[in-house]
């Protein structure tokens, strides 16, 4: 762990009864690649959390690991005081209906609409009548601005309404924890302005624990409580904007200031490299 | 040398593998047959698309299937002087064999290969992710409804193509070969017995249980899927899952056909 983090953590961190999500000691791989390398996080209730890094710095496989999609190679995920990978298919069901997430491309079901792809959640796991969750699915376009696109297919909606068609699935539980990968990714600014409101909205309207995974600095300033930099698998810094901002470290004052990284090149080696199996 | 008996050890290791996990995916997906909610109206939506959508390239085929064996038979069958006996061949063939094998093919070019090439997608597009963060397991919500209606209409399917193919040998036999209508038929009454009839139900069975779990294994898989990714991936595995269950169904028929005869 860097000092940058010892020392953020000791002003940021939590107390433990406010922590709705602990990671502790996380490693994780993809057989042989290690990616993730000892990653400690904390997250407290009604919080946003960023987690910012390039690309390849090991963002989504952190955010794998926090859904149970991926299972870690050592450490644990702790979310509402259930350790996610040793706890039983049930309460893990159970967990994951108090969660919504929504993916960088939507992930909505092409088989069936906007609006059946929002209803799924109430339809699988609630007694609720057709023409309440007829309601509350309108609520929720409307929430997202996609009021009148309920019949469409997904195959007809562009990115930016994907996502928010997205979002409007992963909160229609109204869950108490929102994962939200690459919110701006691949929108223009005026779209990714108006996603960022809606994030803000939706915690002051719900007060959701929401975790933003993304590289886009802009939004990232714009909605964390706290940033956590992750940079080769490893947070090399936890704080909140400003002291993100006023961090000496070097890899986080490069991803801030779009330096890319330098590259040492070994000539030997690199010819070597070149050459190697040519006659 | 070395590097040859690696990579054949490599392979090897790959394949036993892919068994494993493509037995363990059939399995979670029987056992899932179990869990609630049912989802009836995707089980509906999956008889039409793997059933009644298929019916015109199954009357087709069963069609012209028939009117080849009838063309067929008439002229072994005249060698022997026994043309008499052209409704049997044609029914015995048809019920015993062609029936639930050209029923299955019909099937993996049209359901395999798009069920295939869809379950792929649903995985590149993160959907199953989608579906296991709503607490919806895949298993039950996408599989379940696509295997069950497969057993459902693939036996019906071959059934309709056995009576399409006895029509057109019938065609072929009366029309064409001036053979009499009610021997063509009395000889098929005479010939076909239950065990015959339950052979083809068995065959056509085993066939919708191995085309359909095949297909949506392959699909659901295609992320593990070696050097490719994206739609070259979800082109390999298309192609992979037709050839492999095209293949496992003929190898199935020889066994099933040697246990059944």
């Amino acid at each position: 762990m860097s000092d940058n983090q010892t020392q953020s953590k000791t002003a940021q961190e939590p107390s433990k009864d406010q922590v709705l999500i602990q990671v502790n000691q996380l490693d994780s791989a993809y057989g042989e690649r290690k990616i993730l390398k000892g990653i400690e996080l904390s997250v407290k209730q009604g919080e946003i959390l960023v987690i910012m890094g390039g690309s390849g710095s090991g963002k989504s496989t952190l955010l794998k690991n926090m859904l149970g999609l991926m299972q870690p190679t050592r450490g644990e995920i702790i979310i509402d005081k259930m350790n996610i990978n040793t706890v039983d298919k049930q309460q893990m069901l159970k967990l994951r209906r108090t969660m919504g997430v929504a993916f960088q491309g939507g992930a909505l079901l092409s088989s069936m609409s906007v609006g059946d792809n929002i209803k799924l959640p109430l339809r699988q796991h609630t007694d609720l009548d057709e023409s309440t969750i007829s309601i509350m699915t309108r609520l929720k376009l409307e929430l997202m601005n996609l009021a009148g696109f309920e019949d469409l297919m997904p195959s007809e909606l562009s990115g930016g309404m994907l996502k928010r068609a997205g979002l409007a699935r992963a909160v229609i539980m109204d869950p108490k924890i929102l994962f939200f990968d690459e919110p701006s990714a691949g929108l223009d600014p005026v779209t990714s302005v108006e996603l960022d409101q809606l994030i803000l909205e939706l915690r002051k309207a719900m007060n959701m624990t929401i975790i933003v995974v993304t590289h886009e600095l802009e939004s990232a300033f714009t909605i964390a409580d706290r940033i956590a930099v992750l940079y080769d698998g490893e947070i090399v810094k936890t704080g909140t904007v400003e002291e993100i901002k006023a961090c000496d470290d070097e890899r986080v004052a490069n991803l801030i200031n779009r330096k890319p990284r330098e590259v040492q090149i070994d000539g030997e080696k690199y010819l070597s490299r070149l050459t190697e199996g040519a006659e | 040398m070395f590097s040859n008996i690696e990579k054949l050890g490599g392979r090897t290791i790959s394949v036993i593998e892919e068994l494993g996990r493509l037995g363990h995916f059939l399995l979670t997906v029987v056992t899932s047959i179990f869990s609630r909610p049912f989802g009836w109206k995707e089980l509906v939506k999956q008889i039409a698309f793997i059933g009644a959508r298929s019916m015109p390239i199954i009357l087709l085929s069963g069609l012209f299937t028939g009117m080849v064996l009838a063309l067929q038979f008439y002229d072994v069958l005249a060698r022997f002087g026994s043309v008499d006996l052209m409704g049997s061949a044609v029914g015995l063939s048809l019920i015993q064999e062609l029936g639930p094998v050209m029923t299955a093919l019909m099937v993996i070019a049209r359901v395999g290969s798009s069920t295939c090439a869809e379950i792929a997608i649903m995985r590149n597009e993160q959907q199953f992710d989608a579906l296991t963060c709503m607490a919806i397991s895949p298993y039950r919500y996408v599989m379940v409804p696509r295997f069950l209606a497969a057993v459902i209409s693939i036996p019906l399917l071959t059934a309709i193509f056995n009576v399409i193919g006895i029509i057109g040998g019938y065609i072929v036999g009366v029309f064409i070969k001036d053979l009499s209508g009610v021997a063509y038929m009395q000889t098929i009454i005479d010939t076909i017995t239950w065990s015959d009839l339950r052979m083809s139900i068995v065959k056509s069975l085993i066939f919708a249980v191995i085309v359909i779990w095949i297909a949506m294994g392959k699909g659901f898989y295609v992320h593990l899927e070696k050097g490719v990714s994206g739609a070259e991936a979800v082109g390999r595995v298309t192609t992979k899952a037709v050839v492999a269950s095209a293949i496992t169904m003929l190898f199935a028929d020889y066994i099933a056909s040697s246990f059944l005869i």
